[in-house]
């Protein structure tokens, strides 16, 4: 017995078990047990990721348990380091949980239903399993198990707002959309390929012609993508990240959307074995896109988790350039380089879970204290809530990919894959030469704006003055949540100073996938991060060590210099006015607003102004009103025609049913006719 | 590398932070000087910022009620950055005692680690001032981030490697680089990038107080005392660092590839002469120039932006 079979039986065993006891035991020890069992299944899927790194291949075979053949389950380092990524998320969500769906007194919290608290172990249970599945069938049923479960939980407070029912809609449709898409392709993948398991899959993917495998890649990406969150398919996570509890959120944004980035590699690069360039190039423009627009739609949102949910989109967008330069150059022939982009892009991934695990965190603790998601009226936190502002301030760091934080380890090392492009020696083609600078300069704006954004939610959120009484009276969270916090803060801090320790296990998921087999670009790191292949050397620990050596040096002299006297308190300079007034604070829309003007063009932000005068005379003004939506133009742009269409065919479609059996007898008679003449005609 | 060698190697970090330390200040009182004396002023002398940083160590500090440890902690982040892109930045000789540290995005990521501490800090004042401060630096930040990055991208191109060492150890190998399209291109990117980030003019000045237009000063309004010292000083040494990183990038003559005491006196008197030159220049510059309207600032980073892709695609099809 493997490690991988104990933790996957903890993993399907602990959920089944956990939900049906969860279930049946009364409401106010619900919240401990859920906690308890999800943060169970998720030290099962880390003993299974563990397992999986390892190297050791790993096949179940369950025949007939599913309606039409086997479940089939296979572990390899790929399935590895994401069953890793979700179950840590899981550990830290599941202890959150604990304190975050227990019941305020006097109030009963919508997260500690029986459904709620019962489904959250079993979507991460079926989260689990996507990696692990190895056949088309069984990764189907457990994808649709994960998005089914999700749904439930984003649809966890229908009751108390309306926009939770609609983002369960867009979740639903879009997921389903998605489902439909990776199904097709798959299908005809395994139809061509005369069998439904990855190893038949992977040994007919050779004998696909060009054309059916262009069709089979196009439209799982557009099924992952839809559930990675890649634009133009990223519409449902600004909805449904937000309305979901905050636990849930962080489930779903740090973990369920790297599966999509799973399926993406598992079947471009593993079971159809890479591609042509201009598979990497649609995938690196798609990323870069993604990129840009999900930062700048965060660098200007105002409501908390919102943000949160586009700065998803940004990063998954990394992921994405990183995986797409690594096809085109892996296309090109440059396997060292591919290698690196691919190692950047698996680290991203880990790093992104980690930070954005601790932001929705933190994002739900304030909501908890407060009842506020809403920038514009929090503030002065770091006061009532310290150790949940520092912890949120950690991720913060690691969002914006400054050092020392983890974010900016992976993109340092996406930008060096990306600009030694040109001195390998291989000759640049063209659009190499004019795709890779471009995006620098997308991943150089990201950084930017990103720096601009967590800048925002840090400084206006958590610091200065608050600009309610709901902030002024925040209280701090329960131990449980903080500890969840801290154990994600915690891997943050590890990846971020030592990211080396991922480093070996990253060089053997790359050995899955055929293009960059054996390039090990991390094998040589230790505390320096050295890039193999390429002349690229970091240590994020000695910049660390670095800057806090110069910091106490700092502390040191400046004692020596000035003393250190306790500094007077004083008041502000408040504009001349007799005191400061948190009205004249800025907010995060006017944090934000010179970015808003620059990039007007893009983002057309829609004000709306009402000036009410005096009765008496209409020159003396009595109150101003300004509104400022940034309403996402690309789901304006594409997504309104798109519904109009669909729905006027569903209104065309009625007079196809009118009630009449003969004429539902017809319909069979005559598609069984045209099944009969295509099958005559092609066979 | 001995024991001997890693000795010195620290030993040569320590002088870079010394110069740093103590040439800064007296870099900006020259530029002060240089400007003053141009508009027919008589100027204050080039030692009046080393006197205003004496007279402030030793005055009382202030800090404003409901002010958080952000506040507080800023001005020692910042100052200690600017400490450790003094001692890791290939100054004065390109030998380091320890590898990894001197990468040119990480370098350009600590500096910006600096301006975000300033940033919450004027944030964390609650005041509009300190807000309208932050909001305008972090844009500006945003929108010059690009241009670096492309700058270092162009740069890295002719050795192959991002690390400073090697690109001025490039450099020095094989002096008539400097003159290739791309070199120039990423220059005159870099020189935008370093009016930015060093808050010149025509995008921030330096000696304004006038509320429509200040960015920096914006943001350190609440300090005073030592507080205030640690950010002059902080801010000081952030123009010389970038104006040392400016010179040694494009014209690294004279910068040590020993450790060898005598190579190692002339990188010093070089990196003070070529950086006066540099600051002087800039200072002349700067009394020809208005200061850009906030938000035609963006037309110049844009500006900017294309040089240093200009300068990638050169190295691209020029290499």
């Amino acid at each position: 017995m493997t490690l991988v079979d104990v933790g996957l039986a903890l993993v399907a065993g602990g959920a089944l078990a956990g939900a049906l006891v969860i279930a049946l035991i009364p409401r106010h020890v619900r919240p401990l047990i859920s906690g308890l069992v999800t943060a169970g299944v998720g030290v099962g899927g880390v003993l299974a990721g563990v397992g999986g790194l390892s190297g050791a291949a790993w096949t179940r075979v369950a025949p007939g348990l599913l309606p039409l053949g086997e479940a089939r389950l296979s572990v390899d380092a790929l399935s590895g380091v994401f069953l890793l990524l979700v179950g840590a998320v899981a550990i830290a969500a599941g202890i959150y949980g604990i304190g975050y769906t227990a019941d305020a007194p006097h109030h009963e919290n919508p997260a500690g239903s029986r459904t709620t608290q019962a489904t959250v172990p079993l979507f991460v249970a079926s989260m689990l399993f996507v990696p692990a599945a190895a056949s088309v069938t069984t990764l189907l049923v457990v994808w649709e198990l994960m998005a089914l479960t999700s749904l439930v939980l984003v649809l966890t407070e229908h009751r108390l707002r309306p926009s939770v029912r609609d983002a369960g809609l867009w979740y639903g449709g879009m997921t389903h959309a998605g489902l439909v898409a990776i199904m097709t392709g798959l299908v005809v993948f395994a139809a061509d390929a005369g069998g439904e398991t990855f190893e038949a899959l992977r040994a007919g993917a050779a004998d696909l012609s060009p054309a059916m495998r262009s069709t089979v890649f196009v439209l799982v990406l557009i099924g992952f993508g839809a559930k990675a969150g890649l634009v133009p398919l990223h519409v449902w996570l600004p909805r449904a990240h937000p309305e979901a509890p905050s636990h849930v959120s962080a489930l779903m944004s740090a973990a369920m959307v790297a599966l999509g980035i799973y399926g993406l590699i598992r079947v471009g690069f593993d079971l159809l074995g890479g591609g042509p360039r201009w598979w990497g190039l649609l995938v690196l423009t798609i990323g870069a896109v993604s990129a840009l627009f999900g930062v700048l739609q965060a660098s200007v949102a105002t409501d908390l988790k919102r943000l949160l949910a586009y700065s998803t989109t940004e990063n998954v967008g990394l992921m994405a350039i990183g995986i797409g330069a690594a096809g085109v150059f892996a296309a090109d022939g440059n396997r060292a380089l591919a290698g690196v982009l691919m190692a950047a892009a698996l680290l991203h991934a880990l790093n992104h879970a980690a930070f954005k695990t601790v932001l929705f965190l933190g994002a739900g603790s304030v909501l908890r204290a407060t009842g506020l998601r809403d920038l514009d009226a929090l503030g002065g936190l770091v006061r009532r809530m310290p150790l949940t502002t520092a912890l949120f301030g950690i991720g913060a760091l690691g969002a914006a990919a400054l050092p020392p934080g983890n974010g900016f380890v992976s993109e340092w090392v996406l930008l060096q894959g990306l600009i030694h492009s040109v001195s390998e020696g291989v000759a640049a083609s063209p659009v190499v030469a004019v795709s890779i600078p471009v995006a620098v300069g997308v991943v150089a704006l990201t950084a930017g704006l990103g720096v601009a954004t967590f800048v925002k939610a840090f400084g206006v959120g958590f610091l200065a003055q608050p600009r309610s009484t709901a902030a002024a009276t925040a209280i701090e969270s329960p131990m449980p949540m903080r500890v969840g916090m801290g154990v994600a803060a915690a891997s943050c801090a590890v990846l971020a100073v030592a990211p080396a320790l991922v480093g070996g296990s990253l060089d053997r998921v790359l050995n899955v996938l055929p293009e960059v087999r054996d390039t090990a670009p991390l094998a040589d790191s230790a505390v320096t991060l050295r890039l193999a292949g390429i002349q690229g050397s970091m240590s994020p620990l000695l910049i660390t060590v670095g800057l806090v050596l110069s910091a106490v040096l700092v502390a040191v002299v400046v004692r020596r210099l000035a003393g250190s006297a306790p500094r007077r308190v004083v008041g502000v300079w408040a504009n001349g006015g007799p005191e400061r007034n948190s009205r004249q604070e800025l907010t995060a829309t006017s944090f934000a607003e010179p970015l808003t003007r620059v990039f007007d063009d893009v983002l057309r932000p829609e004000h709306d102004i009402d000036v009410t005068p005096y009765a008496e005379s209409a020159y003396l003004i009595e109150s101003v009103t300004f509104r400022q939506r940034v309403p996402d133009r690309l789901e304006a742009a594409m997504y309104p025609p798109l519904l109009a269409t669909v729905e006027s065919w569903g209104r065309w479609s009625r007079r196809l049913a009118n009630g009449r059996v003969h004429r539902y007898l017809a319909y069979g008679f005559i598609g069984l006719l045209v099944a009969l003449i295509v099958v005559a005609v092609t066979s | 590398m001995s024991a001997q060698e890693t000795v010195f190697a620290v030993a040569a970090a320590g002088i870079q932070v010394a110069v740093v330390v103590m040439g800064a200040p007296y870099l900006t009182g020259l530029m002060r000087q240089v400007r003053a004396r141009m508009e027919g002023r008589a100027g204050a002398g080039v030692g009046q910022p080393v006197r205003d940083l004496r007279k402030l160590f030793h005055k009382e500090a202030t800090r404003p009620e409901g002010t958080s440890v952000v506040f507080v902690a800023a001005p020692l982040v910042m100052l200690a950055s600017a400490v450790f892109l003094a001692a890791v930045i290939p100054f004065v000789t390109t030998v380091a005692a320890v590898g990894g540290v001197s990468d040119l995005f990480a370098v350009v990521a600590v500096l910006l680690l600096g301006t975000v501490a300033l940033a919450l800090a004027g944030l964390d004042t609650g005041t509009a001032f300190g807000g309208i401060g932050a909001s305008r630096e972090v844009t500006i930040v945003a929108l010059v981030e690009p241009t670096i990055l492309l700058a270092i991208f162009a740069l890295s191109v002719r050795v192959g490697s991002s690390d400073l060492a090697d690109i001025v150890a490039g450099t020095l190998a094989s002096p008539a680089h400097v003159l290739s399209p791309a070199s120039l291109l990423a220059a005159v990117a870099f020189a935008v990038v370093i009016i930015a980030e060093a808050g010149r003019l025509p995008v921030d000045n330096p000696s304004t107080h006038l509320e429509l237009t200040m960015v920096h000063e914006a943001m350190v309004l609440e300090y005073s005392g030592r507080d205030l010292a640690m950010v002059e000083l902080a801010a000081s040494m952030r123009l010389a660092l970038l104006l040392g990183l400016g010179v040694n990038l494009f014209a690294p003559w004279g910068v040590a590839t020993t450790l060898a005491p005598l190579a190692l006196l002339l990188g010093i008197v070089m990196l003070i002469v070529k950086v006066a030159l540099v600051g002087v220049a800039l200072a002349v510059l700067e009394v020809f120039m208005a200061k850009l309207r906030l938000f035609r600032v963006p037309e110049l980073l844009a500006g900017s932006l294309l040089f240093a892709l200009l300068a990638v695609a050169a190295s691209y099809f020029l290499a």
